[in-house]
């Protein structure tokens, strides 16, 4: 028995939390705590059977590079199925919106699959692929292997069990009604423990590395990891009703607390979305580009920049309410100043490439990874125009901001994910290259013309709204009813699912490349950029 | 292949003849380009404008307050400026307003326009939730586009149903009218109550049972026809609405009207005149009006 005593724990875990079903104070505590249950009574199966995925690494020599590489082969997967699970929701959730019908009382109703969509796509879906990428790069440029053992699978697993937890639990209704921070507090808890171990793990591995620099990807990723953590543990701090029941309360009361929401909630897109992806950011793509990366002085003052900056911006997300002028006024100016570190991290990226240009036409990976950095100067020009006074007037609670959403979680998180994806499972697996590049290039189109109708919908959509709930007549008195600018935004939602159902399309497809580059099959086609036999002019 | 990669010293990137750092992780080199210099000016100039900004608005916490800004603005006293010249562009016409009496407004053209105007702003704020975006109604919630008045048409009953609400508790002026559970208060039996409905049919001009529709006849008369009026005309006076069209409030086939007199549901309207004030109610009394139904 190779796991027993990792089966025993788990076994003793479903047992603990039958027993809190068992004596719960709610029923909801009850249904939630009872899946936990099954889920980790399922695990300790699968644990004294020693069931082995064959595809994810059962084929795969174990350490012949002296790194612990099989975590980082689950995490590739996980992110790829969850991927493809937070798209689907999404278009669903996209549907919804467009044909109100398709809300399924009670547990499909929009309320509640809008945080399955985003906690999946930002928490599942990006959360893997951080994790994932962030074990495969501290490894490989501290040129140590993970620190601690099988914590590592501990942080794995554990992040499996929070988001099961969390996608459950707002299916049966469970919410603390915190934006991006929805599980109630004992989930909470239980991603505090997984988190500390991922930052254990991490730091670890820093602190035995055999190289006398840090590299900078793992500075991004290490402030991530430690942000999170203290956004994490401000935010969420409650008190429980009862120990056995979902319900608590925030510790923070009115405009303080609107205002540590957001101090979370936009250091969530800072810290997860921006300053994570960027460490993913400068490890694959000088891999990709095989170029240096194009100024070490500029990563340096950018990132803290990025970091000095980020935390103090959260207030432009309360322009215009309760909260006070002086406090609006500082979120404003520190966006406006966060303009340019953030573009730095473009520019690193872009000028990276000098010198391998013409690797963008035979290479759709790099492709990929070019358009995300793109796609992240875009939205980082965005956020700080966005959050100017004025402009938000006109923006505020409208698609607009969607829209914005949008071009940068789909171009700049997905695309650099997908990209990190196609580097590394040929690289995992010891596969000579992927399946195909030609459905890469086809995911690239697919999923790119996705984001520009999903985004250009939605910027029109939004400013629209925008118009229509300011327009005055004549006399002084508005002209159109909330509803009326509801129905009026019926085309445009329809065409944002248009828009998901191509990115996700492609991302189907990326899933069956993927599968296809495991299995060690090898398509046979034109490469990329060479002239297809059809297409040449017969004499 | 964890084999030391040496560390060497700076060396010349071939691609781009700029000098690397000398560092290498797993074959990632860097080079030692310095900042480009519009990204530094760009980021010197976004701190400038901060500063500045920071300056002329509300912005630095102090201990009990906050610095106020040179130009002395503030949200606040900038959406009472706002309002307050708002106000003063529509003040012509709402002094005009408040002392105009409802039944005057329509002859007064400018003031007229103005009123439905109002009134129309006001009525996607406070009655589409009920009565619709178009004023059509729903099943128990009137439309308001028709001449078929439960407390009347002209411009001063509908202004006086806006002010007092229907059935509102805590408007003492509110409108009153309280159909009988006939069924559920046993009053009728379940054939009554049927042939009853019956017999609203046949006035309402749809197909009917004549059995049953002449034996509810007299059920009717005996029960109904002192609120709804001898041949279902309806009541104004008492709110007892006409039955003899094919209007319903609650449905007009025969289990709907059977439903209704076996346990009527009686809707209720909030009276709007404390809260949305006199200019504003006479405003949506004249809109309404205006809708095409107005007598």
């Amino acid at each position: 028995m190779k796991y027993l005593p990792e089966a025993v724990v788990v076994l003793l875990a479903a047992f603990v939390a039958f027993l809190a079903a068992a004596f719960s104070q709610d029923s909801l505590f009850q249904q939630h705590i009872g899946i936990v249950s099954a889920v980790l009574l399922l695990g300790s199966l699968l644990l004294f059977r020693r069931v082995r995925f064959a595809s994810a690494g059962a084929e795969v020599a174990e350490d012949t590079s002296g790194y612990m590489d099989g975590v980082i082969r689950y995490g590739a997967i996980a992110t790829a199925f969850w991927g493809v699970v937070g798209f689907l929701v999404g278009v669903i959730v996209a549907a919804q919106l467009a044909f109100p019908d398709l809300n399924i009382e009670p547990w499909l109703n929009f309320g509640r699959t809008r945080p399955l969509h985003t906690s999946a796509v930002i928490f599942a879906f990006g959360g893997n692929a951080l994790i994932a990428t962030s074990f495969y790069v501290v490894q490989r440029t501290s040129r140590a292997r993970l620190f601690g053992g099988n914590l590592a699978w501990f942080v794995f697993w554990g992040y499996q069990l929070f988001i099961i937890m969390a996608a459950t639990g707002y299916l049966l209704g469970i919410t603390q009604g915190r934006e991006y921070a929805e599980p109630e507090w004992y989930v909470d808890l239980w991603i505090t423990i997984v988190w500390v171990a991922y930052l254990l793990v991490f730091l670890g591995t820093i602190v035995k590395r055999r190289e006398s620099h840090i590299y900078v990807a793992n500075w991004f990723f290490l402030s991530f990891i430690v942000t999170i953590a203290m956004l994490h543990l401000v935010n969420n701090m409650a008190i429980p009703v009862s120990f056995l029941g979902v319900k608590s309360y925030s510790a923070f009361a009115g405009v303080q607390d609107a205002l540590t929401q957001w101090w979370y909630g936009h250091n969530a897109v800072g810290f997860f979305l921006t300053a994570g992806f960027l460490g993913m950011m400068y490890y694959f793509v000088p891999k990709q580009a095989e170029r240096p990366v194009y100024s070490y002085r500029l990563s340096i003052v950018h990132f803290w920049g990025l970091i000095f900056l980020y935390i103090w911006a959260g207030p432009h997300h309360l322009h215009y309410t309760a909260l006070p002028d002086w406090a609006q006024t500082l979120g404003m100016v520190f966006s406006i100043m966060l303009w340019m570190p953030s573009w730095g991290g473009m520019i690193n990226g872009l000028m990276t490439l000098s010198g391998a240009w013409d690797k963008l036409r035979t290479d759709p990976v790099l492709r990929m990874m070019v358009i995300a950095v793109a796609f992240y100067g875009m939205s980082t020009f965005e956020g700080p125009m966005m959050s100017i006074k004025a402009v938000n007037s006109l923006s505020h609670y409208t698609d607009w901001t969607i829209g914005h959403v949008h071009s940068g979680a789909l171009g700049w998180n997905g695309m650099i994910s997908f990209g990190a994806l196609y580097y590394l499972v040929p690289k995992l697996w010891n596969r000579q290259r992927l399946y195909s590049l030609r459905l890469v290039n086809w995911h690239f189109w697919l999923a790119t013309l996705g984001i520009v109708v999903y985004a250009a919908t939605m910027w029109v959509a939004g400013i629209q709204q925008g118009l229509m709930w300011r327009e005055y007549d004549a006399q002084g008195y508005l002209v159109y009813s909330f509803a009326e600018s509801i129905a009026a935004m019926f085309p445009y939602y329809v065409l944002r699912m248009t828009g998901g159902l191509l990115f996700l399309t492609g991302s189907l497809i990326m899933a069956y490349n993927l599968y296809r580059t495991i299995r060690g099959d090898l398509r046979e086609e034109v490469p990329m950029g060479a002239e297809a036999p059809a297409m040449q002019l017969a004499e | 292949m964890m084999a030391d990669n040496k560390e060497h010293g700076p060396e010349i990137d071939d691609v781009s003849g700029v000098e690397t750092t000398g560092h290498s992780w797993d074959g990632i080199k860097e080079l030692n380009n310095p900042l480009p210099r519009w990204w530094l000016w760009t980021f010197y100039a976004t701190i400038a404008w901060a500063l500045v900004y920071t300056v002329l608005y509300p912005a630095w916490p102090m201990i009990s307050s906050s610095t106020g800004g040179m130009l002395g603005w503030s949200s606040r006293a900038s959406l009472a400026q706002d309002v307050d010249a708002a106000k003063a562009a529509q003040s012509v016409f709402l002094d005009k307003l408040a002392t105009t009496d409802v039944a005057d407004i329509q002859s007064d053209a400018e003031l007229s326009q103005f009123a439905i105007a109002g009134g129309s702003a006001a009525f996607k704020v406070n009655c589409v939730q009920c009565h619709g975006s178009g004023a059509t109604g729903s099943p128990g919630y009137p439309n308001l586009n028709d001449d078929d008045w439960i407390w009347g048409g002209t411009v001063e009953e509908i202004h006086a149903t806006i002010q007092h609400g229907i059935r509102y508790a805590s408007d003492d002026d509110t409108r009153v009218s309280d159909m009988p559970a006939y069924g559920a208060d046993e009053i009728l039996s379940k054939e009554e109550i049927s042939d009853v409905a019956w017999y609203v049919r046949k006035i309402s001009g749809q197909e009917f049972d004549a059995a049953s529709a002449d034996r509810g006849q007299v059920t009717f008369e005996e029960n109904c026809a002192a609120c709804h009026g001898d041949g279902g005309e309806g009541l104004r006076e008492l709110g007892g609405p006409r039955l003899a069209d094919s209007i319903w409030l609650y449905g007009g086939e025969h289990a709907d009207i059977v439903a209704q007199v076996t346990k009527p549901k009686q809707g209720v309207m909030p009276a709007w005149g404390a809260r949305l004030g006199e200019a504003t109610v006479k405003q949506l009394a004249v809109y309404i009006h205006s809708l095409g139904g107005g007598e």
